[in-house]
């Protein structure tokens, strides 16, 4: 096992080196660059400033020793400064002289992303292996047919429109929940316990809209994967060695049919996190998401070559975490029997 | 084909798929209007026997733009899933007939792109371009061929040690015969679904991709625009919301519909 | 069987819980909010923005969102009274010397900064040597650069001159904030933390900065303009007009900018809706406009801008995008101002004379009815950027020159790259687009014909010797009056040449929640938010906030 780690890790070296060509590639597609966003149409703005701004930042170097600057940076984590947001650090904060922190632009908007997709990932998780089991067990039944239809449904649907419908449902008409944003107006003055029922509040929507299609996707994953075991050798033997269905569904089958779960939910990482800047946007969350859809507009190159390394990354480690667990659930990989 | 038309999920995404496709192939014959003909004198009118399903900020017939808007949508998964598709194809097939370094290459090229989060890709690649209806299933076509290549090349992989691949070989077929004539033809089955699945996807993001101001431009028609541009006044112009919606919702329903029933159909393990 | 209970059970208490959510917040409360209401002091006014502040050092940052706080934290020299004149900010008075070139700005006394510090001439200095000095990331430093010399007499005097008499210098001085000496003298301006905690002197401070989701602002008292009613400004950030809209119904926040559908079709249709909050109109300082490619054929032909301009039909793109909430222009002025000509009328809509004009310029009706001119169909493409408005309006005005037999295409095309490749690199037929414009007459940045540089703003390629001149004279000539007469001619010329066709100057629609209270009405020139200082927001009006301890 521990052969296989390093083997996978020693892999992820040139995957970030593929990586990083690629998105540094895509960003030379773009032929705007940081002096065009609304600044240059006003009057006011003059285009000897906007020369001098672009020499600045380093605009006017051919691309290969940009490319070479950027790649010894960022070894070193430094990801440099937001052209847009003036100056904000991409990834993490900075000191000044003075003692005061300018939070990385990466360091504020993860965290958020990171928590709506971890939530999401343990409800998928969780209720999918209920809809998919009892889907398989009850198969061809009219429970079997509606979970069916809700998770094709739940697949189908786009999910910004049912966000707008949720919204006004539940914030509008009837205010259950808050419509956008991650806190209240006044959320320093809650208490530790409010302010946790406050954020909750407002994530319901969120993670909910976000996790739909992958938990559609996973619960028929689940069924089909339980319908498979189910009708394998080693079940049938149990049943008529007159073992208690229950004990048999949920113990024998379950186990195995979580295995491959976990490789699919660490598949589903990289789908999650570019998934995110639908509902960020609606929902008004500062997430790495928006981040990135402000940052293509804006054409702020630092922010979007760190969010696509970092977010490539994240995936890597997504996957390899999710290999890991494989690895160490699956008793045949564990003793190092199977590769 | 008996067992096709008996699995209640195939057929119903088969009969769902017709009628869009259908429908958009007989646009210009039944569209009651022009889908760009503009009537001042009729904005945002809700549904009503002249306007089936009202009218948008410019007058426009909705009903008419909705028909419209279905070429569209099926012209991007058509083109998207297409280019996806021959990229898997070919790729895998290097991939799971030559297996070693070629193998080794191509599935590390997989690994990078699956890594790098595709939504993200195509929102940068289409912003950097400009977006236009060309660009859009371009871009989602280069960024979706991943899964196919998997699936073809295990495929591959089963079925080459098969004597009849092992005889032809002997017998001196060249590769490419061996590729086209043996492998591929029996490799079919995870292409279409897969083919079919991404129709699905293709919609749903050119969708996702209209709502962030960044697919098909206006003015033509298509239901990620219709809705986008309805949905400041969701309240009010539900017609602008509801009917594009739907639409996406059942033709994306559909082909996973189908998609899903034709891997149960033809997917030897599932029979019960 | 187990399992069955269990969710049973479950289900039963989901469903009534939802029941208890749902009656406890139903209480309706009966709130008069068209009452007469004396004045309070406290509240907070919730607003929205889609952006968010980059910077809130003004000169550095370019996006309206830091533009639009800043203005709450500091102070200018001079400001603009609700009549649009000059008035006084932190400067009580001034004077311009006789030969023209000199301005004297005299402060008032015993102005402080929110720290505490005494604010002087000092500081306006220096802000001025911060904004014209070249390593500054500024994009605005070209007006405060024609100052020749600037000083200060006196801690309570600054004197600036010009190398000849600048007639929009004092507009200029109007949208310089001027910035602490004590706190910036040894920061580096393009990197200090200042920009995200800065200390101004005007009616508010920053509270505190959420980054991505609220900007809070909190009254100064040191404020040197006096106390704003309202203690707190809380900008929200939310970049989906239509999220936004849902909380300005579901009453989060108080403040926003709507469109004409919202203001003409949705409001009207909601009786719950107008009860709770107020609409407004009023004239901005901008306008819409189609502009040719002057150095491309054949918008070249003066004949051809003209028939152009006869073939819209303006009144149909102001009631079908605005639904009638704009007014057709001839001058590039805000309609009712002094800069406006008031003997020019727009360009009616005349198909025929359109066609006359083509047919003198050699544009013929072939036999597909499409207009050519040796061979040649008329045709070119509009392009925009992702405005709903003015796509739109791309639309019509295709629809009524395709009426004529010109084929017209339409590109609509995402900001960045809008300017970057088609813009800057003149690579177009004919745009959609509009200007925001100063409150100062002087458009030499636009139309005069040495402003045609990559980037620049005479992006059409505008070039008239005596518009030149005119342009040249308005910017020296202080005297009111012989201001107006320059402009007006300019206006006149302008509208001969046609190098745009004047399509609309839209009006800016807000909603403003009833709770928000000492609104003037009617709007004065300056628009409702001039005196938003004055607003408050009465105590029983004010919505259940978790309040401080």
């Amino acid at each position: 096992m521990i052969s296989y780690l390093i083997k996978r890790i020693l892999w992820m070296i040139p995957m970030l080196i593929g990586i990083s060509l690629i998105s540094f590639f895509i960003m030379h597609l773009a032929p705007g660059d940081v002096t065009s966003n609304e600044a240059s149409f006003n009057p006011k703005a003059s285009e000897e400033s906007r020369q001098k701004l672009r020499e600045l930042y380093n605009l006017d170097k051919p691309v290969i020793i940009q490319y070479g600057l950027w790649v010894k940076r960022i070894v070193q984590l430094d990801f440099g400064n937001s052209f847009a947001s003036h100056q904000k650090p991409v990834l993490w904060e900075r000191k000044d002289k003075s003692g005061n922190i300018t939070k990385g632009l990466i360091q504020e908007s993860l965290p958020i992303t990171l928590m709506i997709n971890l939530m999401g990932i343990f409800i998928i998780f969780s209720i999918s292996i209920v809809l998919g089991t009892l889907s398989a067990v009850r198969q061809n039944t009219w429970v079997d047919r509606s979970i069916t239809l809700f998770v094709f449904i739940g697949f189908a649907i786009p999910g910004f429109w049912l966000a707008l419908l949720l919204m006004y449902w539940t914030g509008v008409s009837h205010q259950w929940l808050p419509i956008s944003g991650l806190h209240s107006p006044g959320f320093q003055n809650l208490s530790g316990f409010g302010q946790f029922i406050d954020l909750l509040k407002h994530l319901v929507l969120p993670v909910s809209i976000s996790s739909l299609s992958g938990l559609a996707g996973i619960s028929l994953y689940v069924r089909n994967g339980m319908l498979d075991i189910l009708h394998q050798d080693f079940i049938i033997t149990a049943r008529s060695k007159g073992l208690k269905e229950n004990k048999i569904v949920f113990i024998h089958a379950l186990k195995n049919a979580i295995l491959p779960l976990i490789t699919i939910i660490g598949l589903s990482i990289p789908g999650l996190i570019g998934g995110s800047v639908i509902a960020e946007s609606i929902f008004a969350i500062p997430g790495m998401g928006k981040l990135f859809y402000d940052s293509v507009l804006m054409r702020d190159f630092p922010v979007i070559m760190g969010i696509l390394t970092i977010g490539s990354v994240l995936t890597l480690i997504g996957t390899l975490l999710a290999d890991i667990g494989y690895a160490w659930a699956d008793p045949r990989v564990r003793k190092g029997l199977v590769k | 084909m008996n067992i096709f038309l008996r699995n209640p999920l195939a057929l119903s995404g088969l009969i769902i798929i017709l009628t869009i496709l259908i429908l958009a192939l007989i646009a210009p014959i039944i569209a009651p209007y022009d889908p760009n003909f503009i009537d001042i004198n009729s904005i945002l009118f809700p549904p009503s026997i002249n306007h089936l399903m009202g009218t948008d900020g410019l007058g426009r017939d909705v009903f008419s733009r909705m028909l419209y808007g279905a070429q569209i949508s099926l012209l991007v998964g058509f083109v998207a899933v297409g280019i996806a598709s021959l990229i898997g194809v070919i790729l895998g097939s290097l991939a799971g007939f030559y297996r070693g370094w070629v193998d080794s290459l191509i599935m590390r090229f997989v690994d990078i792109m699956l890594s790098i989060p595709t939504f993200f890709l195509i929102l940068a690649v289409i912003a950097f371009l400009t977006p236009s209806i060309w660009n859009i299933m371009i871009v989602i076509g280069l960024t979706s061929w991943m899964g196919v290549t998997r699936l073809v090349r295990a495929e591959f992989f089963s079925l080459r040690q098969r004597e009849y691949v092992l005889a032809s070989e002997t017998m001196g077929s060249n590769h490419f015969s061996i590729i086209i004539k043996h492998l591929l033809p029996n490799s079919l089955t995870p292409i279409i679904v897969s083919s079919v699945l991404g129709i699905a996807s293709a919609v749903l993001v050119e969708s996702g991709l209209s709502f962030l101001g960044l697919g098909v431009q206006a003015p033509t028609a298509s239901w990620g625009n219709i809705l986008t541009d309805g949905k400041e006044y969701i309240q009010f112009a539900w017609w602008l919301s509801l009917f594009p919606g739907l639409a996406i919702l059942i033709t994306v329903l559909g082909y996973n519909l189908l998609g899903e029933g034709l891997r149960d159909v033809l997917d030897p393990k599932n029979k019960d | 069987m187990n399992k069955k209970f269990l969710f049973s059970n479950f289900f039963a208490i989901f469903i009534s819980s939802i029941f208890l959510i749902s009656c406890s917040n139903d209480a309706t409360e009966v709130v008069d909010y068209d009452g007469e209401y004396k004045k309070d002091l406290g509240g907070n006014l919730i607003n929205a923005m889609a952006g968010e502040p980059s910077n809130l050092i003004a000169m550095i940052a370019g996006d309206s969102a830091s533009s639009v706080i800043a203005g709450n934290i500091f102070n200018s020299l001079l400001k603009y009274d609700e009549n649009l004149n000059y008035a006084p900010d932190l400067a009580e008075s001034w004077e311009i010397s006789n030969n023209q070139k000199t301005i004297s700005f005299k402060l008032r006394k015993g102005l402080q900064w929110a720290d505490g510090k005494p604010l002087t001439s000092a500081d306006v200095l220096f802000t001025w040597k911060l904004i014209t000095d070249p390593n500054t990331r500024t994009p605005y430093a070209s007006d405060y650069q024609l100052v020749k010399k600037a000083s200060t007499p006196d801690p309570l005097t600054f004197k600036v001159t010009y190398e000849s008499s600048y007639a929009p210098a004092l507009d200029t001085w109007t949208s310089l904030h001027i910035l602490p000496k004590h706190i910036l003298k040894d920061e580096d301006i393009n990197n200090t933390f200042f920009s995200r905690k800065p200390i101004g002197s005007n009616y508010y401070k920053l509270d505190e900065w959420l980054s991505g989701q609220q900007v809070t602002l909190k009254a100064n008292d040191k404020s040197v303009s006096g106390a704003p009613l309202i203690k707190k400004l809380i900008s929200r950030i939310i970049p989906d007009t239509s999220s936004q809209f849902l909380e300005l119904t579901a009453d989060n926040i108080d403040v926003m900018n709507i469109n004409p559908i919202q203001y003409q079709r949705v409001f009207p249709a909601r009786k719950d809706l107008q009860q709770k909050i107020a609409l407004y109109k009023e004239l901005g300082n901008g306008y819409t406009y189609l502009g040719f490619n002057l150095k491309k054929a054949p918008f070249d032909d003066i004949r051809v801008r003209q028939a152009l301009n006869y073939a819209i039909d303006k009144d149909e793109v102001i009631k079908g995008v605005l639904l009638g909430l704009g007014e057709a222009i001839s001058s590039p002025y805000k309609p009712g101002t002094r800069w406006n000509n008031p003997n020019l009328s727009p360009y009616p809509y005349n198909p025929s004379k359109a066609l006359k004009l083509l047919a003198d310029a050699g544009y013929i009706k072939d036999k597909n009815g499409s207009l050519t001119r040796d061979g040649k169909p008329l045709k070119f493409e509009i392009i925009t950027n992702q405005n709903k408005q003015r796509e739109m309006t791309a639309v019509l005005i295709q629809r009524r020159l395709q009426e004529i037999g010109i084929k017209v295409s339409i590109r609509v095309i995402e900001w960045a790259s809008f300017v970057n490749r088609f813009i800057k690199t003149g690579d177009f037929d004919v745009v959609v687009l509009g200007w925001g414009l100063s409150l100062d007459p002087d458009q030499y940045n636009i139309w005069h014909s040495s402003q045609q540089g990559p980037g620049q703003f005479n992006f059409l390629g505008y070039s008239n010797k005596t518009v030149d001149q005119l342009l040249e004279l308005g910017r020296k000539e202080l005297n009111i009056l012989k201001r107006e007469k320059i402009y007006r001619e300019f206006s006149k010329h302008l509208l001969e040449d046609s190098p745009i066709v004047y399509l609309y100057a839209g009006y800016g629609l807000s909603a403003v929640h009833k709770r928000v209270k000492g609104i003037k009405k009617p709007a004065p020139p300056a628009g409702i938010y001039h005196n938003n200082y004055d607003w408050f927001i009465p105590r029983p009006l004010r919505r259940n906030e978790i309040l401080e301890q």
